[in-house]
């Protein structure tokens, strides 16, 4: 029973990583990932040498850094009020529809973004911007607003996903442990602070942790779809998963595409890995190895 | 008059916290509608006034414009289904295959295979080594296998399995029927695969959106219109049209207003779209009971 899965996870996960070694390899088509000759640390050399690898660095931290703490500051904000809303029926309405976004894929995500966007007729440059009296912006072509722009598309599309998992802890916790500090005459901040936020910190850790270990990862169609993959924008939009596409597919670069992938990869393993010792250290049930 | 539940927020904070939801749920809810308002908006109007929530001018265009590609429309419509439908399948059955035998206790190398099955969790090639397999080992490339064997195996999935199985499933059970004499498939299908429905839907629900709304599989390997899924149909629309209009070489020889370029676009993100909507209310609802159950809270 175990072979097929076990057969497909060799084929599916453990060659590419074996395949990792293209990186050291001058690739070519006919002589294949074993067949193609080494050439040693020729390709890191190239990638680290070239302005790119600082920046796809630089934008995939950046970014992530940010969407990890709005990730947690909105879903924990949006979950506490919607906690102390007492009609079944709106926290019903507003929950259903928070987690509408979390539904669609980046390509539909695009073309949301697109009807804001648009130079011509988008939302903001033909009825807000008007409205406020400030001249449209070609937004597509403007790289300053976009490290604003994603955090602010990466928030609406997750939070109401990760809303429901805090507000599913907020429903285990006892009403008496509130009712407690309310006798003693605590208001709802005390509430809040001495309740509420201990309460969920251990998820908030663990959901924080996990996601430093994929630090070096990018939501690819976040960087790659949503900006219509605007070439005036790269230097704001372009991240590890996009560059190496991009040199994969569209520029045949296979000693960069590997060089940037194995930099990832192990990069990414080594974050997993420390990730998973911080995770022992605070609750060594959760940890991962 | 009712009285105030006991250690209620206050009627202002109440009203400020409405407030502050319904400013959230119409950020996500009024996008959307915009999208279907512009797609039923006359494309002059459309050009001259940007876009709006209520068409000023009334207008089905754009959907007839569209329907000159019902055919490719179709097809990849028929493509999405197929490939969700066989990988959610698929799938489920892999995962089980490998759940179940981690779940037994008396299987020897329960250790073994968990760790080989965790390895690929933290580490893995990245997308070159991954691209030339599919493209020249496994050759791949423009083939439907290509958007399915991807995401067949998701080892967090499999965990989620085997932690359901061991809470809901007593051993005696298995026991039992090992002594009436069933074969283990027979253990597998007929005994543990009913009593696991709750996590075969959870993880089927979570599987088929992936299925549903992936684009990249797609977008690395298919190049032949046959094969375009509806999500890559609309990753193309995007495309063509804004290739088109940024060459100024046809924007000077084709008029701008003989394409409905902007409601057209608005009209195939509609009709994308459209079964996510239609699903959604189910499908929320199994959502949230599967991540409030605590099956895949991690």
């Amino acid at each position: 029973m175990l072979a097929i899965p076990v057969v497909y996870t060799l084929v599916n996960s453990y060659f590419p990583m074996v395949g990792v070694i293209v990186a050291f390899k001058d690739y070519n088509f006919t002589q294949g990932m074993f067949g193609s000759p080494w050439s040693g640390l020729k390709n890191f050399y190239y990638l680290f040498a070239t302005q790119d690898a600082w920046i796809i660095t630089r934008n995939t931290i950046g970014y992530n850094l940010v969407f990890i703490a709005l990730n947690a500051v909105v879903p924990i904000a949006l979950a506490i009020m919607l906690n102390e809303l007492r009609g079944r029926m709106m926290k019903k309405i507003y929950q259903t529809s928070m987690l509408f976004p979390y539904f669609l894929s980046m390509v539909m995500v695009s073309y949301l973004v697109y009807a804001m966007l648009s130079h011509g007729t988008g939302i903001l440059n033909r009825s807000v911007l008007p409205f406020l009296g400030i001249a449209p912006v070609r937004w597509y072509n403007e790289p300053k607003y976009w490290p604003l722009i994603l955090p602010i598309i990466n928030t609406w599309k997750n939070a109401g996903y990760t809303t429901v998992i805090y507000l599913a802890a907020l429903a285990g916790i006892n009403p008496e442990y509130y009712e407690a500090i309310a006798s003693d005459g605590g208001g709802k901040w005390k509430q809040i602070r001495y309740i509420s936020i201990p309460f969920l910190q251990p998820l908030v850790i663990i959901l924080t942790v996990l996601a430093v270990g994929r630090i070096f990862n990018s939501d690819f169609g976040l960087f790659y779809q949503v900006p219509l993959q605007s070439g005036p924008l790269f230097p704001v939009t372009n991240v590890i998963d996009t560059y190496v596409y991009r040199a994969l597919t569209q520029t045949n670069d296979i000693a960069m595409a590997s060089a940037a992938g194995f930099y990832q990869s192990v990069v990414g393993f080594a974050l997993v890995l420390a990730t998973n010792l911080v995770i022992r250290r605070i609750n060594p049930e959760r940890a991962l190895i | 008059m009712r009285r105030r539940p006991l250690n209620s927020v206050s009627p202002a904070a109440g009203t400020a916290i409405h407030v502050v939801f319904i400013l959230c749920t119409l950020a996500c809810v009024v996008p959307f509608l915009i999208v279907v308002a512009v797609s039923l908006t006359d494309e002059r109007t459309v050009v001259r006034f940007g876009y709006k929530l209520i068409p000023p001018v009334f207008s089905t265009g754009a959907y007839k414009f569209l329907s000159n590609d019902i055919q490719q429309i179709a097809r990849s419509y028929l493509i999405s289904i197929v490939v969700t439908g066989a990988g959610t399948f698929l799938s489920l059955v892999l995962t089980a295959l490998y759940a179940y035998p981690l779940f037994r206790k008396d299987f020897p190398y329960r250790r073994f295979f968990s760790v080989f099955l965790f390895i690929t969790m933290v580490f893995n090639g990245g997308l070159v080594p991954f691209y030339i397999l599919y493209t020249q080992y496994l050759h791949l490339k423009n083939s439907l296998v290509a958007l399915i064997l991807p995401y067949l195996l998701n080892p967090f999935f499999v965990i989620v399995m085997r932690t359901f199985l061991t809470g809901s499933i007593p051993d005696s059970l298995v026991e039992s029927a090992k002594l009436d004499g069933a074969s283990e498939i027979r253990i597998l299908f007929s005994i543990v695969m009913p009593l696991a429905l709750p996590a075969f839907a959870t993880i089927g629900l979570f599987t088929t959106l992936v299925y549903w709304n992936d684009w990249f599989m797609s977008l690395l390997f298919i190049s032949n219109r046959a094969n375009v899924s509806i999500q890559y149909y609309m990753l193309k629309t995007m495309q063509n049209l804004q290739f088109m209009l940024s060459n100024p070489n046809v924007a000077f020889k084709v008029n701008k207003l003989a394409i409905p370029s902007e409601t057209v676009r608005m009209a195939m993100a509609v009709v994308g779209i459209g079964p996510i909507v239609v699903a959604y209310p189910f499908f929320q609802k199994y959502f949230i009971r599967g991540l409030t159950v605590g099956a895949i809270k991690g």
